[in-house]
């Protein structure tokens, strides 16, 4: 019915034209979003001396992989690779327990102190001890240069934790009364009843945390101190933004004449970011349901 | 019918002597599960959020890392007083108001004005293609986007590729400080505009249908309808979601500010929270950096409680 009723008023040529203008502005919104990410990719897979002569734009100029053959014999690059890896399944695996732990008391309207402990939560969201407060307290601990000083300062999100919270408020009260009489003990309840029906929530809020892990370098960056521990993101900055170079990698570009320092660099930022462009479109979804959620009730 | 937390602990109305306190004791007992899970959380949150809040103190004190925190002594507003009376207090306010009022100006609009757009597509699978590769920014590290874009400024890089060929002169992005702001900002919008604008379209479903209906048979155009309906359909979220960006107007993204700045555009590229991180962690002034920190937190506090009072009076929507 709306429909139609919209769709008469485009008759008018002024109508027309906004329609023709707005998809014109909306393709060159797509276009200034992805071509930077594509030219970095196009440059990776480029000859070196063709993308200092400016003649790469669109496709790849003299195609060949041996950037990223350079790369993955480079082991600081590998290593910081598997560290991020470790560092993303750890950090994600103690956020999204630590976040139901919470959620689901206070979800429960007999828990008992429910409204004080929110409050209590909710406060750390506007209010916070700040940087130097939160390194003295990590350095108090001896976490300094171990991987707990990357997950665990971190491993409540309040925002998410309200959104799982209003999940789990949304589960039929009928079905833990009916699990109870059947004799089920509380924690048999969680575990029969919450988590199997909260699987995509939980797999919203995993995807948000280790996407969250996967890009994190500032807390890496202040608190590791070893080489060995670095996580890829530091590695990419020292390299791409700090334009360091290890050494390793200076020999090995004389081997492969056709790679200079900006194909190494481009390629090491699609060897960061190829992760989150292969399961984005999967989960990309779900992160949008998630911020609606939150928005409407946060 | 009765929940299962009654039928938990039976209730004993029959007790030889009831008394107010034991009522309290029988509640806590009977959610005992819930607080053998919440027990986590909360030593979390006490230590991580509320310890460092108490942390703060040692921006009162002369912190010496032998004495520790309680051994250390009290200075009032000795570090407070350092920091005002230092000239360069003026040039990191400049540049930490300037940069987060830019980004209201500028990069606060735009996921409004592409949520505005988006809604005026017809076509309903290109609507949410355009969404779905907006959002992608989004999730890319700030390290990534600040790598790119050192790299697409550096003078052999692929702008000043582009300007040459354009016949241009070649442009220092990064080193010149006058550029530092619009590059900030503009890297902020093309980051944010996709994944900001979700939360207006989904105050954009919310509209009654039946309004531009009405509007239609009024014979309303489409340019009136979206001002008409449309915007003060969102007009609350709008608020809202100002008020959050006055509030966190102090807070300036300072990842990507510690990314990009470099000693040739320290004169705007430098705010106080990069002061902070230097100060603090890398020439090890502890209480003079709690004390910075704390200024601009309580800075902050005051703007977000402006917009706040503002809004109430203006619109009654608000935050508290």
């Amino acid at each position: 019915m709306v429909k139609t009723q919209r769709n008469l008023i485009k008759k008018s040529p002024g109508s027309r034209a906004f329609d023709i203008i707005n998809v014109i502005l909306m393709l060159l919104l797509v276009f200034m979003t992805f071509y930077p990410i594509y030219y970095v990719l196009v440059v990776s897979l480029s000859e070196g001396n063709a993308v200092m002569r400016g003649e790469v734009s669109f496709w790849p100029i003299g195609f060949n992989l041996s950037t990223y053959a350079l790369i993955f014999e480079d082991p600081s690059i590998l290593q910081s690779y598997g560290n991020t890896i470790l560092y993303t399944v750890v950090g994600t695996a103690i956020n999204v327990i630590c976040t139901a732990f919470c959620a689901y008391p206070l979800s429960k309207k007999e828990f008992y102190g429910r409204g004080f402990f929110t409050l209590l939560i909710v406060i750390t969201m506007f209010f916070s001890g700040g940087l130097i407060p939160s390194y003295l307290l990590v350095q108090h601990l001896n976490m300094l240069n171990t991987i707990w000083a990357l997950v665990i300062p971190g491993a409540i999100s309040v925002w998410n934790m309200i959104v799982m919270r209003t999940f789990f408020q949304g589960i039929p009260q009928e079905l833990y009364e009916s699990a109870y009489i059947d004799g089920s003990s509380e924690f048999m309840s969680f575990l029969k009843i919450t988590l199997p029906l909260s699987k995509p929530i939980l797999a919203t809020m995993s995807m948000f945390y280790a996407v969250g892990h996967w890009n994190s370098f500032f807390s890496a960056m202040i608190y590791l101190d070893e080489k060995s521990k670095y996580p890829l993101q530091i590695i990419l900055r020292n390299m791409v933004v700090m334009g360091e170079m290890s050494n390793q990698t200076q020999e090995l570009g004389g081997v492969y004449a056709a790679v200079t320092a900006t194909n190494i660099k481009y390629a090491v930022i699609i060897i960061a970011v190829l992760p989150i462009i292969m399961v984005y479109p999967f989960i990309q979804k779900y992160f949008v349901k998630g911020m609606m959620i939150g928005s409407l009730k946060g | 019918m009765r929940g299962p937390s009654t039928l938990t602990e039976p209730q004993v109305n029959f007790d030889a002597n009831p008394r107010v306190e034991s009522k309290v004791w029988r509640s806590i007992k009977r959610s005992r599960f819930y607080y053998l899970m919440f027990a986590v959380p909360l030593v979390y949150f006490i230590v991580f959020h509320y310890i460092p809040m108490f942390g703060i103190m040692i921006a009162f004190k002369d912190y010496s890392v032998f004495k520790g925190i309680a051994g250390s002594e009290w200075v009032g507003f000795k570090y407070f007083g350092e920091f005002l009376s230092d000239p360069y207090f003026y040039t990191l306010i400049k540049n930490t108001l300037l940069i987060g009022i830019y980004q209201i100006i500028f990069a606060f609009p735009a996921p409004i004005i592409l949520a505005l757009l988006l809604n005026e597509l017809r076509n309903g699978m290109f609507k949410r293609f355009v969404q779905t590769v907006s959002y992608l920014p989004h999730f890319l590290s700030t390290v990534v986007v600040c790598g790119i874009l050192v790299n697409f400024l550096s003078y052999d890089g692929m702008i000043n590729q582009f300007l040459h060929w354009l016949g241009l002169e070649q442009v220092h992005f990064l080193m010149i400080p006058e550029w530092f702001r619009s590059i900030y900002i503009s890297s902020e919008i093309w980051q944010g505009i996709g994944w900001g604008s979700i939360i207006y379209l989904a105050a954009l479903t919310n509209i009654d249908p039946q309004l531009y209906e009405a509007a239609t048979m009024d014979g309303a155009n489409r340019w009136k309808q979206a001002k008409h309906i449309t915007l003060p359909g969102i007009a609350p979220t709008i608020i809202i979601m100002f008020l959050f960006s006055i509030g966190a107007i102090m807070a300036v993204s300072f990842e990507k500010v510690l990314l990009l700045s470099n000693g040739s555009n320290f004169e705007t590229s430098d705010i106080i929270a990069t002061y902070v991180y230097r100060r603090g962690l890398v020439s090890s002034d502890f209480s003079y950096a709690t004390a910075v920190g704390l200024f601009n937190s309580v800075i902050a506090l005051v703007f977000l409680t402006i917009g706040n009072t503002i809004s109430k009076k203006v619109s009654e929507t608000s935050l508290w």
